[in-house]
C-alpha cells in the first residue's frame, strides 16, 4: 500500500491516500469544503470555484487540485471566507431567486450555502437578467434559477451514452440548452434523477413539487456541511 | 368655499387606501370616495409558472390571511390536477379545514381585538393616542392579553399544518403534504390552560358577550352607524350551514330573499361581473343579474351570517338565533354588527378546530390524490374578509396562461364606498370645523369590514395618517399629519 501524503488544513495535520483532490481528502477528515457545481461521482470541472483554497499562497479550486505532499491549505481564513461569500452573491444577483415561492427552497444547495454565510443582502446590485422558462415532456427548465454548474450536462445521458444538456454560447449569455428530442424520451425516473443532480431549481420534474413538508426538507434540521463536520 | 378632505392612509386596516371627501359651497358632503393607492399585478406575474406552484405563490399576496389565498389558489389547482374538492381523501379535506379555521381564528380576533376594539372600548372620540392596541393593554389588559393568545392559538393551528405560521406549504394540487402527528393533535387538546383548545372556545364566546355589552351601553350608534340596504354573497354548504371552506355560491337582497340559489362556483363568470372605475385600483364587482347599478353586495362575516339558514356547532348556533332574533330573522344590514357576526365565527372556529382535532382522519396518512388533468380551474373559499375568487388556466406544458382573483375586500368595494358617503353625511355636513373624531368614524365605517387592500390590488403600506384640504380651485390650504 502506497505511502499516505501528508498536508494540512488550517493548521491541522492531515493524511490522504495518493491521488485524491483537496476536496476528498478534507471530506475524509471530516473538514467541509463548500461545492456547487461538484457531485460526487461525477467528473469535477472546477467551474464555480465555490470550493476555492489558498495552498501555498495560492488560489486553486479543491474539487479539481490533487494533494500533495507539505501541502499548506487555508480553508477557512476570513480572506477565503470572504471570497466564497463573493461568489455566492455573484450567482445570487446574475440570476432571479425568489425563493419564497422556489419549489426547490429547503432542498437547494445555493440557498443552503448562503444560511451557511449568513448573507442577508448582497454587497452587489442585482441584475435583473431577462429570462426563461422552458417546457419539456417530463420536466420545466427554471432558466432564471440556472447556474451554469454543468451537473445536468454531465450526470444525465441516455442509455446509449448520448448527453441531454448541453452549453450554449459563451461567458455571460451562456445558458443550458436540451436536445429535445432526446429529452422527451427521458423517463420518470431520469426526469426525477436530474431534478435531483440540480443544486438549485432550475430543473423541474413535473408535478411532484411541494410534496416534502416544511420541517422534512434537507436542509430544514442541519446546515449545508454538517453531515460532514459531525465524522470529524 | 368648497373643500377636499383626504384622509390617507386610512389607518388600522391591513394595506393602503385613502379617503376623499368633496364639501360644496355650504360645507356638505357632494362626493365621499374610497381609493384604493395600491397596484401589484399577481395576475400577471404569475403567467407562466408551474401550475403546482401557485398555492405557494399567490399566498405571498398577503401575510394577514396566506391561508386563504394558499387554500383558493389550491382548490383550483385540484380542478386543474383531475381531484375536485369533494374527492379529496379524508385526510387532505380535514386538514385543510383545519389549516383554515385556525385562520379564521386568528384573523378575527386580530381583526377584534387589534384593530377594532380600541374604537369601541374608548369611543370613536377618544385620543388617538390612546385608541390603539397599546392603550388597550394598559387599561383592559385581560381583553388585550386574550386577543393575542387567541391569535397565537390560530396560528399555531397553522403553522402544524403548513409547516409555518406565515406562508407555508401544506396544500399541494390533489391533497396536502402532512396530516398531524398524534403528539401534535395532542398538544392543542390537552396542553394545560389557557394553551388549549377549551379555553379558546370560552375566551371567544366571552368576547361575544363583551361585544354585547358594548352594544346594550351603544344601541344607538352600533346600530344606525352606516347602516345601508345591499345584497350580500358567500359560500353555504349544500344544505345551507355557515361553511369557510367550500360550497355552494348564495346571495340574497336586503330583505333575504334569494338573488343566487345556491350555484356552482365553477361556473361564477355566468353571475359575477367586474367593473372599473377611473378613481381607484381596486374593481366593482356585481351580480350580473341585478345589473352594474344594483347588483353590488357585501361579503364577509356579516354576509356569510345573512346567507346562510345555520351553523353547525352548538354554541356558535345559539348565538346565531340571538344575533338572527334581533332583526327578526330578516338580513342584518347594520356595519357595526359586522363585529358581532365576527365573533360568532369566531366561536364556530374554534369549535370546529376541536372537533377535527378529535377526528381520527387529522393524523391519516392518505394524503394526496391525482386524477384526469384539466386545463381550467376555480378555486372559491371563504377568506375571513369574504367570498375569495381564483381562477387559472394553463397550456399544454402545465403553465398558467390566465389568472383572475376577485379577493374579498374587493367584493366590498361598493360597501366601503356606500359607508363612507353615510358616515361623511351625517357626520361631516354642513359642520364648521373637522375635527379628528369626525374623520375617525369614517375609518370605523371602512374597519368594520376589515378590508385587506394589499390582497384586493394583488401591498404593503406605511399607516401614518395624512388629512389635506383644499379650497374651491383646487389650491391646498392645510394640512395636517399625525
Amino acid at each position: 500500500m502506497p505511502d499516505k501524503i501528508k498536508f494540512t488544513i488550517d493548521g491541522k495535520d492531515c493524511q490522504a491516500d495518493p491521488g485524491m483532490t483537496i476536496y476528498e481528502a478534507a471530506r475524509a477528515s471530516g473538514i467541509y469544503i463548500p461545492v456547487l457545481c461538484h457531485f460526487e461521482g461525477l467528473k469535477p470541472v472546477g467551474s464555480c470555484r465555490i470550493c476555492s483554497v489558498r495552498v501555498n499562497g495560492r488560489w486553486m479550486a479543491s474539487c479539481t487540485q490533487p494533494v500533495t505532499p507539505g501541502m499548506v491549505i487555508e480553508n477557512t481564513s476570513p480572506e477565503v471566507e470572504e471570497h466564497r461569500r463573493a461568489i455566492i452573491e455573484m450567482l445570487f444577483v446574475e440570476g432571479n431567486h425568489f425563493c419564497p415561492a422556489c419549489e426547490k427552497s429547503g432542498n437547494c444547495e445555493l440557498q443552503a450555502l448562503a444560511y451557511r454565510y449568513q448573507i442577508m443582502v448582497p454587497q452587489f446590485p442585482y441584475l435583473f437578467p431577462k429570462k426563461d422558462i422552458e417546457a419539456f415532456p417530463k420536466f420545466l427548465l427554471e432558466h432564471n434559477r440556472c447556474v451554469q454548474c454543468q451537473r445536468c450536462i454531465r450526470a444525465i445521458q441516455t442509455p446509449d451514452g448520448k448527453k441531454i444538456f448541453a452549453m450554449k454560447n459563451r461567458s455571460g449569455r451562456v445558458r443550458i440548452n436540451v436536445d429535445r428530442k432526446l429529452a422527451a424520451s427521458l423517463s420518470d425516473e431520469e426526469a426525477r434523477k436530474a431534478m435531483d443532480i440540480c443544486p438549485v431549481g432550475a430543473i423541474l420534474k413535473k408535478e411532484v413539487g411541494f410534496r416534502v413538508p416544511i420541517g422534512q426538507r434537507r436542509y430544514d434540521k442541519k446546515p449545508i456541511g454538517s453531515e460532514i463536520e459531525e465524522k470529524r | 368655499m368648497s373643500r377636499k378632505i383626504t384622509i390617507e392612509p386610512v389607518t388600522r386596516v391591513e394595506g393602503h387606501g385613502k379617503v376623499t371627501i368633496r364639501l360644496d359651497d355650504d360645507g356638505k358632503v357632494a362626493q365621499a370616495r374610497f381609493h384604493v393607492v395600491e397596484f401589484r399585478g399577481f395576475e400577471r406575474f404569475v403567467q407562466g409558472r408551474p401550475y403546482w406552484e401557485i398555492p405557494v405563490l399567490v399566498q405571498r399576496l398577503c401575510g394577514i390571511c396566506p391561508v386563504s389565498h394558499h387554500l383558493a389558489g389550491a382548490k383550483a389547482m385540484d380542478i386543474i390536477a383531475g381531484v375536485p374538492p369533494e374527492k379529496l381523501t379524508p385526510t387532505a379535506e380535514k386538514i385543510r379545514r383545519l389549516m383554515h379555521y385556525g385562520q379564521m381564528l386568528q384573523s378575527h380576533a386580530l381583526h377584534f381585538f387589534h384593530l377594532a376594539s380600541p374604537d369601541l372600548l374608548f369611543g370613536f372620540d377618544a385620543d388617538p393616542a390612546i385608541r390603539n392596541i397599546i392603550g388597550v393593554a394598559k387599561t383592559h389588559r385581560e381583553i388585550a392579553v386574550r386577543g393575542v393568545l387567541l391569535r397565537k392559538f390560530g396560528q399555531e393551528i397553522i403553522k402544524a399544518t403548513a409547516g409555518k405560521k406565515i406562508h407555508g406549504t401544506g396544500a399541494i394540487p390533489g391533497g396536502v403534504n402532512k396530516s398531524l402527528t398524534p403528539e401534535e393533535r395532542d398538544f392543542f387538546l390537552k396542553s394545560p390552560a389557557p394553551y388549549n383548545i377549551d379555553t379558546m372556545i370560552d375566551w371567544a364566546q366571552e368576547a361575544i358577550q363583551l361585544f354585547k355589552k358594548l352594544h346594550s351601553e351603544n344601541r344607538a350608534v352600533l346600530d344606525n352607524f352606516a347602516h345601508f340596504p345591499s345584497s350580500h354573497l358567500s359560500l353555504v354548504r349544500r344544505d345551507g350551514a355557515l361553511d369557510f371552506y367550500h360550497g355552494v355560491l348564495r346571495a340574497v337582497n336586503a330583505e333575504g330573499r334569494k338573488v343566487l340559489n345556491d350555484v356552482d362556483y365553477q361556473d361564477y363568470l355566468d353571475y359575477i361581473g367586474e367593473e372599473v372605475r377611473n378613481f381607484s385600483y381596486m374593481k366593482f364587482p356585481y351580480l350580473k343579474k341585478l345589473g352594474k347599478e344594483k347588483g353590488w353586495y357585501r361579503v364577509g362575516p356579516i354576509a356569510r351570517l345573512n346567507t346562510c339558514d345555520f351553523i353547525p356547532s352548538p354554541r356558535a348556533q345559539k348565538e346565531f338565533e340571538e344575533y338572527k332574533a334581533y332583526t327578526n330573522g330578516k338580513p342584518n344590514n347594520m356595519t357595526l354588527h359586522s363585529h358581532w357576526a365576527r365573533l360568532i365565527e369566531a366561536l364556530h372556529a374554534a369549535e370546529v378546530i376541536k372537533e377535527l382535532l378529535n377526528d381520527k382522519d387529522i393524523t391519516g396518512d392518505q394524503l394526496v390524490k391525482k386524477g384526469k388533468k384539466k386545463q381550467e380551474g376555480v378555486g372559491l373559499i371563504e377568506a375571513p374578509r369574504g367570498t375569495l375568487f381564483h381562477h387559472y388556466r394553463i397550456n399544454d406544458d402545465d403553465q398558467v396562461t390566465m389568472a383572475n382573483l376577485i379577493v374579498s375586500t374587493t367584493n366590498n368595494n361598493q360597501a366601503y364606498n356606500e359607508a363612507v358617503r353615510l358616515v361623511a353625511e351625517e357626520y361631516i355636513s354642513g359642520k364648521p370645523e373637522i375635527t379628528e373624531g369626525m374623520l375617525n368614524r369614517v375609518e370605523v365605517a371602512i374597519r368594520a369590514y376589515d378590508p385587506c387592500l394589499s390582497c384586493a390590488t394583488h401591498a404593503l403600506g406605511q399607516m401614518p395618517l395624512e388629512v389635506e384640504m383644499y379650497d374651491s380651485r383646487g389650491q391646498l390650504v392645510d394640512r395636517k399629519r399625525k
